[in-house]
């Protein structure tokens, strides 16, 4: 595989999984218009995974939907940080929030590419993605205006740091570090990554439902 | 309790704004990310209008105790007159409605 589809089946990966993942709070998000905005967020990363797989399925060949759903769960590049399932709002709007922090850094890289078919996928995610951002930066804002969220924010933000570290690659990280810092006012923890390549026990779960009706009705059903 | 936002939403530029429901929300920046997604994510709207509902004035009460019908527009028919009136100038046959129909 090229060096540009396995960067891109990557962020593809972290995308689709983070999607899934968000989408666990529609139906029981903390209140109805959050719930709204929650699901909406969850399927505009659907979207930006399947044009990534897009573009990778073309230079390998293939379809979106094969490279979606007919892996295995080992074969999937996604970042352990995406995988983790998160029923708790103060830890689901830190990883929200620390994602949308390092993906708008990659994003910048990926908008300057060469490839001008690349640069202009990742112009257009970056121009929805900019609403992400808003929506998490505005969290963001909330909790650290009164104490007790502060203190949640605080604790999952330690706790999903060596995870939201293992996003990037190494020579992004100590610029991740210094926004995250400017922005909480704090130092974060050094920690050892949990870099991309390892995955959570909650991954083969995800995977289980998430390719349950694929694997039921094997290519070739028609919606 | 957070306050409720009214949105008025237009739907092609040019067209007056019209009421598409409420959200709410804490503040202004959230009420205004739940109104985009709520009432723009489909491409629905080309702009959204975001009103505390506290900040609207409401009048309810509109007496009309002597019945004043010929203020209103369904106050009295004209029907009958307008007939008179084309049977005077004699365009009754052309006019919509008229007896050659």
């Amino acid at each position: 595989m090229s060096e540009r589809a396995d960067l891109l089946l990557a962020i593809a990966d972290d995308e689709l999984v983070l999607g899934w993942r968000n989408s666990e709070w529609t139906g029981i998000a903390p209140f109805l218009e959050e719930d709204v905005a929650f699901s909406s967020i969850a399927q505009n990363e659907i979207g930006h995974a399947r044009a990534l797989y897009e573009l990778v399925a073309e230079e390998l060949g293939t379809t979106a939907d094969e490279l979606a759903f007919d892996r295995k769960p080992e074969e999937y590049r996604c970042s352990p940080l995406v995988e983790l399932r998160r029923l708790e709002w103060a830890r689901t709007i830190a990883r929200h929030w620390l994602y949308e922090t390092a993906d708008e850094m990659r994003l910048a890289a990926l908008k300057a590419s060469d490839d001008p078919e690349v640069a202009g996928v990742a112009a257009k995610m970056d121009r929805e993605e900019a609403y992400h951002r808003m929506h998490a930066e505005m969290w963001v804002d909330r909790l650290l205006s009164s104490d007790e969220g502060r203190a949640r924010l605080s604790e999952a933000i330690d706790e999903l740091w060596p995870y939201a570290l293992g996003v990037l690659d190494e020579e992004l990280r100590p610029e991740l570090r210094q926004r995250a810092e400017e922005r909480l006012g704090r130092k974060l923890p050094e920690v050892e990554p949990v870099p991309r390549g390892v995955h959570e026990a909650e991954l083969a779960e995800l995977w289980e439902e998430m390719t349950m009706v694929r694997r039921s009705a094997p290519a070739g059903t028609q919606w | 309790m957070s306050p409720i936002y009214e949105v008025f939403r237009q739907e092609r530029k040019g067209q007056p704004f019209q009421h598409a429901g409420s959200v709410t929300a804490p503040d202004e920046s959230f009420a205004e990310i739940y109104a985009r997604e709520q009432y723009g994510r489909r491409q629905e709207s080309v702009a959204l209008w975001l009103v505390r509902r506290d900040a609207l004035t409401e009048i309810g009460e509109f007496p009309d105790e002597f019945e004043m019908k010929y203020r209103r527009v369904d106050g009295y028919s004209i029907k009958a007159r307008l007939r008179e009136a084309r049977e005077r100038a004699g365009t009754l046959e052309q006019a919509p409605g008229g007896v050659g129909e």
